[in-house]
């Protein structure tokens, strides 16, 4: 063709990684499924290619088929795949396993089925140099603590003599990270390494990799269903979608001009983290990614485009260069080019009622949680004085009648239990819960069938929220069968439900494994809500979905929120969202609340240290914002053995002395709702301090309403 | 539209629809159902059809081979072996069938108990269980038989009783799992009586599971019959009983083969086949691994 569609192969002068139209299929019952098709990619030494799209696309597989570790119904329909001038597909399998592990290593994304747990550290990389680089024992023990020295591991010679399972998840990527680099690779492939991280080890994560990159000229293959971590990281990034890329470039053409209406979706579906629910609602992509064996003729994103024409729906698009480096496989690329808030600017104010600060609906007092650490109640009886976990540690909050009150904080500190603590499927150990100015009993078992129905929960896992033999219309139902209401009222109501939360009605008869997990999750939240509750504990409802049914989700929330007056306690690791959804945020760490106020006083300074910390390690997926650099060392300790005084001490990069060590902090009142519990005199700190999200003077997003 | 809420019993339909279409797709689980069809149907209608009486002896036509007249040949009283053969497979159905079964009620119900309530009780029962496990099976239906005496009854309640500890583990590790579901914390939430919990949101998650062991109890509910019949300890005679045939036939193993290995035959037949069905029951209603499904 012309030159508009110049070969992307030349972009890329002299990649060590050269993918070409690369067609994956799976055989399977149904026939074979194309799960990649038509894939091209090059990555240059010393490149992070980052590779992103929700779950389905075909990421993951394109991946495998690249290493040639497909599963036994795969197989590679055609295509090349070229590493430093090797054609791997041309390799006998024999070969193959020379290429594993030494020119090609990967990283997943749980460091501990990575590593084996039998086997010292040490002893795992030095495995490796002596298989590939044929070192001698020796050697290769150095080189296993060189290597350990070089992930910026503290103490890396008693790091060798440990077992994984004396490491946090953190320090194992970590660990995982040095086997991969051991042995100089040309590729490196990363699948999601930092999604079952925390933040702030996840920051740490990829501020490593970064670092790592000017030592180690490799290629690397990111592959990540999180647009903030490419944003991050990456130098350039391919869009992929239902097994095709859909749009390719750097990152800052990629995430700047957004030349192809799914990337819009996607940046659409995510709030920013100065949005707020009362002046800017989300852009849920509609429908849903097409199955695999029936995809769509013509562009196969056209389904779900709102700028869709009849061409697209019949002639499948080609990547073309839109600028230079920079493709799209969207027919009127030119459109998004000249318009470049067009399908984002639907980020209309929001018709969200202010309403008059409600009276409170829970308030909880001093929760405290201790688990007892046993071999079992049979022991119990002959040990008694055992230690104890301390979850959650004098916990007190309040929720407003119509409000959110988010909860923050990296994973085990407790935010979890606490939740559990209120709805009562936990007994706490002490401390008291108010429901609506009424002392209410530990146990969901002990309390009134009217104090059970003003609390429900929606769940993590969609999939475990559903019992699978009962149809969706069963599920959402029973709450009103128990309510004793008349058959007809519950068909009544039950429609209605179903209506709320934007489920067809025809639905009512299926079965949950027919449903996808975004579908799930609103059938749990129509059960919720058919008890009419005051409060809905939302427990990470949306961790488990991808971005475009996130958004969906988030703008039902609010809308119901809006409609039926509902309370939420929403507990999330991701600060945006958690930013986005409530009124009110605390931030708690190691069983303990640190800082708590309104949402947007939280975002702003003065910052407790913690707060901090977290909001530097939010992967922002925008290249233009600029974010402070504050990193925390270690690992959230265990919760048996506290560290005295303020908890956070031993992490904290701003621990002025002894005193952090020895006291426990104050609470600091900020404003009449925004209080601190730290040390640290507020002047100081916000002498300290400075706005840790900045975003860019020079970008064009400045212009939102706020 | 009217809209009513269906109960599953559309989906219980299509389910089992979709049992028979996993049955079909493996050859051995087909020729396992095929074979313990042909012994379920041999044991509810042969002994109305076979040729001669079980217990009826011609001592004159002792250890005869199998000819048209007696198919299987004859044993040692002259009985017809293939009458003793079909007659005697009403009782391994019955007999290991009935022991499976008790194995797998008590077993469910002490599972659900022990899994769902935990604490103490779980712990005292489940050293109980240990007890009971650690002590050889045989041995230990051999010692309770010798001083109880046998009797149709008493095999019954032996074999049942020892295979309770096998099924209350395994329904009890399903019921910690579903326990801690999210959709059986909602059953909390909104009040629901224990009783409903158990039975209508625990319970059905755990039957596949139950099936899957069951079918497994029966397999070994066979062999332990047949030895213990073996043993002398099984169905007193002159009832037909596969493994005290085989007992008698040893001696007369060198001039007449087929004594021993008509019965024997029979039960390892039928143990292989009970075998196949039960790993299909596996295959189709606990799917692990990776299936090609999930690509479609």
């Amino acid at each position: 063709m012309t030159d508009m569609h110049r070969s992307k192969e030349t972009i890329v002068p002299d990649p060590i990684l050269d993918v070409k139209n690369l067609t994956v299929t799976y055989n399977t019952d149904r026939g074979p499924v194309y799960t990649v098709r038509n894939v091209s990619l090059q990555i240059a030494a010393g490149e992070i290619y980052g590779l992103v799209g929700e779950s389905g696309s075909g990421k993951s597989t394109l991946a495998r088929a690249i290493v040639r570790y497909l599963a036994d119904n795969g197989q590679i329909k055609s295509g090349s795949v070229k590493l430093g001038g090797t054609d791997l597909l041309a390799l006998p399998m024999s070969k193959m396993q020379q290429v594993w592990g030494s020119r090609i290593t990967m990283v997943h994304q749980d460091p501990a089925a990575a590593v084996n747990p039998a086997i010292t550290i040490g002893e795992q990389i030095a495995e490796i140099a002596r298989l590939h680089l044929k070192l001698s024992s020796a050697e290769a023990k150095a080189k296993a603590i060189e290597m350990l020295k070089k992930m910026r591991m503290p103490d890396p010679e008693s790091v060798a003599k440990r077992y994984p399972h004396q490491l946090s998840g953190g320090m194992l990527q970590r660990v995982v990270i040095a086997i991969a680099l051991t042995t100089n690779p040309q590729l490196l492939i990363m699948d999601e390494p930092t999604t079952s991280l925390d933040v702030t080890t996840e920051a740490a994560i990829l501020d490593l990799v970064r670092e790592l990159l000017t030592e180690y000229k490799m290629a690397v293959l990111f592959i990540t269903h999180n647009l903030g971590v490419v944003a991050n990281i990456c130098n350039r990034v391919g869009v992929m979608y239902a097994g095709e890329i859909l749009e390719e470039g750097t990152v800052q053409q990629v995430f700047r001009s957004k030349l192809h209406p799914y990337t819009r979706g996607l940046l659409g579906c995510l709030p920013k983290i100065t949005d707020d629910k009362r002046n800017v609602s989300l852009t849920a992509i509609p429908g849903y990614i097409p199955r695999m064996h029936q995809l769509p003729s013509g562009c196969i994103f056209s389904p779900r485009c709102s700028m869709v024409e009849d061409e697209c729906k019949t002639v499948r698009p080609s990547l073309v260069e839109a600028e230079a480096g920079h493709f799209t496989a969207c027919r009127r690329w030119e459109i998004l080019k000249n318009k470049p808030e067009l399908l984002m600017d639907s980020q209309h104010a929001r018709d969200f009622t202010k309403h008059e600060e409600g009276p409170v609906v829970l308030s909880a007092s001093n929760i405290k949680k201790h688990f007892s650490v046993s071999a079992g109640e049979f022991a119990s009886l002959f040990k008694r004085g055992q230690t104890k976990i301390k979850a959650v540690d004098g916990v007190s909050l309040g929720v407003r009648g119509g409000f959110t009150l988010g909860v923050v904080g990296e994973s085990g500190c407790g935010k979890t239990t606490l939740s559990r603590c209120i709805a009562g499927l936990e007994e706490a150990t002490s401390g008291e819960i108010e429901l609506e100015g009424e002392l209410i009993p530990y146990s969901v078992a002990k309390r009134t069938p009217a104090q059970r129905k003003s609390i429900q929960m929606v769940f993590q896992n969609p999939d475990a929220s559903l019992n699978p033999h009962y149809t969706i219309g069963e599920s959402v139902s029973r709450p009103l069968v128990l309510m004793g209401l008349p058959k007809k009222e519950i068909q009544e109501r039950v429609r209605q439900l179903f209506n709320a939360v934007n489920l067809p009605e025809d639905y009512i008869n299926r079965l949950p494994h027919e449903l996808s997990g975004g579908e799930k999750q609103r059938i749990a939240i129509a059960r919720a809500l058919a008890a009419e509750p005051t409060l809905i504990l939302c427990d990470e409802p949306l961790s488990s979905l991808d971005v475009s049914v996130q958004a969906a989700l988030i703008n039902l929330l609010i809308k119901l929120q809006d409609s039926h007056k509902i309370s939420y306690l929403f507990i999330s690791h991701d600060l945006a969202a958690v930013r986005y959804i409530s009124d009110w945020i605390a931030v708690m760490y190691l069983g303990r609340i640190c800082e708590i106020g309104s949402a947007e006083d939280v975002f702003m300074p003065p910052y407790h240290p913690y707060t901090e910390a977290l909001l530097s390690a939010i992967p922002i997926p925008d290249p233009d914002v600029r974010q402070e650099r504050i990193r925390l060392e270690g690992s959230v300790p265990s919760a048996i053995n506290l560290p005295s005084g303020c908890r956070f001490h031993n992490r904290c990069p701003r621990k002025i002395g002894r005193i952090c060590e020895e006291q426990e902090p104050p609470w600091q009142n900020v404003s009449e709702h925004h209080r601190i519990c730290c040390h640290i005199t507020l002047d100081e700190l916000r002498n300290l301090q400075s706005e840790v999200i900045v975003r860019q003077a020079d970008s064009p997003r400045e212009v939102r309403q706020c | 539209m009217a809209i009513c809420i269906q109960s599953n019993q559309e989906y219980r339909h299509s389910k089992l629809f979709s049992i028979w279409r996993g049955i079909r797709r493996n050859t051995l689980t087909v020729i396992g159902f095929f074979i313990v069809t042909l012994f379920l149907l041999m044991a509810i209608f042969g002994p109305l059809f076979v040729p001669y009486d079980y217990a009826e002896q011609n001592i004159e036509k002792r250890l005869q081979p199998p000819s048209a007249e007696h198919i299987f040949g004859t044993d040692e009283f002259g009985r017809d072996v293939f009458s003793r053969v079909v007659v005697g497979s009403r009782n391994v159905f019955i007999v290991a069938g009935s022991g499976a079964a008790l194995a797998v009620l008590l077993g469910l119900f002490l599972g659900l108990v022990s899994g769902y309530w935990g604490g103490l009780l779980d712990d005292v029962l489940m050293r109980l269980m240990e007890v009971m496990m650690a002590i050889p099976g045989l041995l230990l239906a051999m010692l309770v038989l010798f001083s109880l005496g046998s009797s149709f009854y008493s095999v019954i309640l032996v074999v049942g009783f020892m295979y309770i500890p096998v099924v209350t583990r395994v329904v009890r590790s399903v019921v910690l799992d579903i326990k801690t579901r999210a959709f059986v914390e909602a059953a909390k939430l909104r009040g629901e009586s224990i009783g409903y919990i158990l039975f209508r949101e625990i319970l059905p998650n755990v039957l596949p599971h139950l099936a899957v062991e069951g079918s497994m109890r029966f397999v070994y509910a066979i062999f332990m019959v047949a030895s213990l019949g073996f043993l002398g300890l099984g169905v007193q005679p002159p009832a037909p009983d596969w493994g005290f045939m085989v007992s008698e036939a040893r001696p007369f193993f060198s001039v007449a083969p087929w004594v021993l290995f008509f019965p024997a035959a029979s039960i390892a037949i039928l143990v292989v086949g009970v075998s196949f069905v039960s790993d299909g029951l596996r295959r189709i209603l606990l799917p692990g691994g990776v299936s090609s499904d999930r690509y479609a």
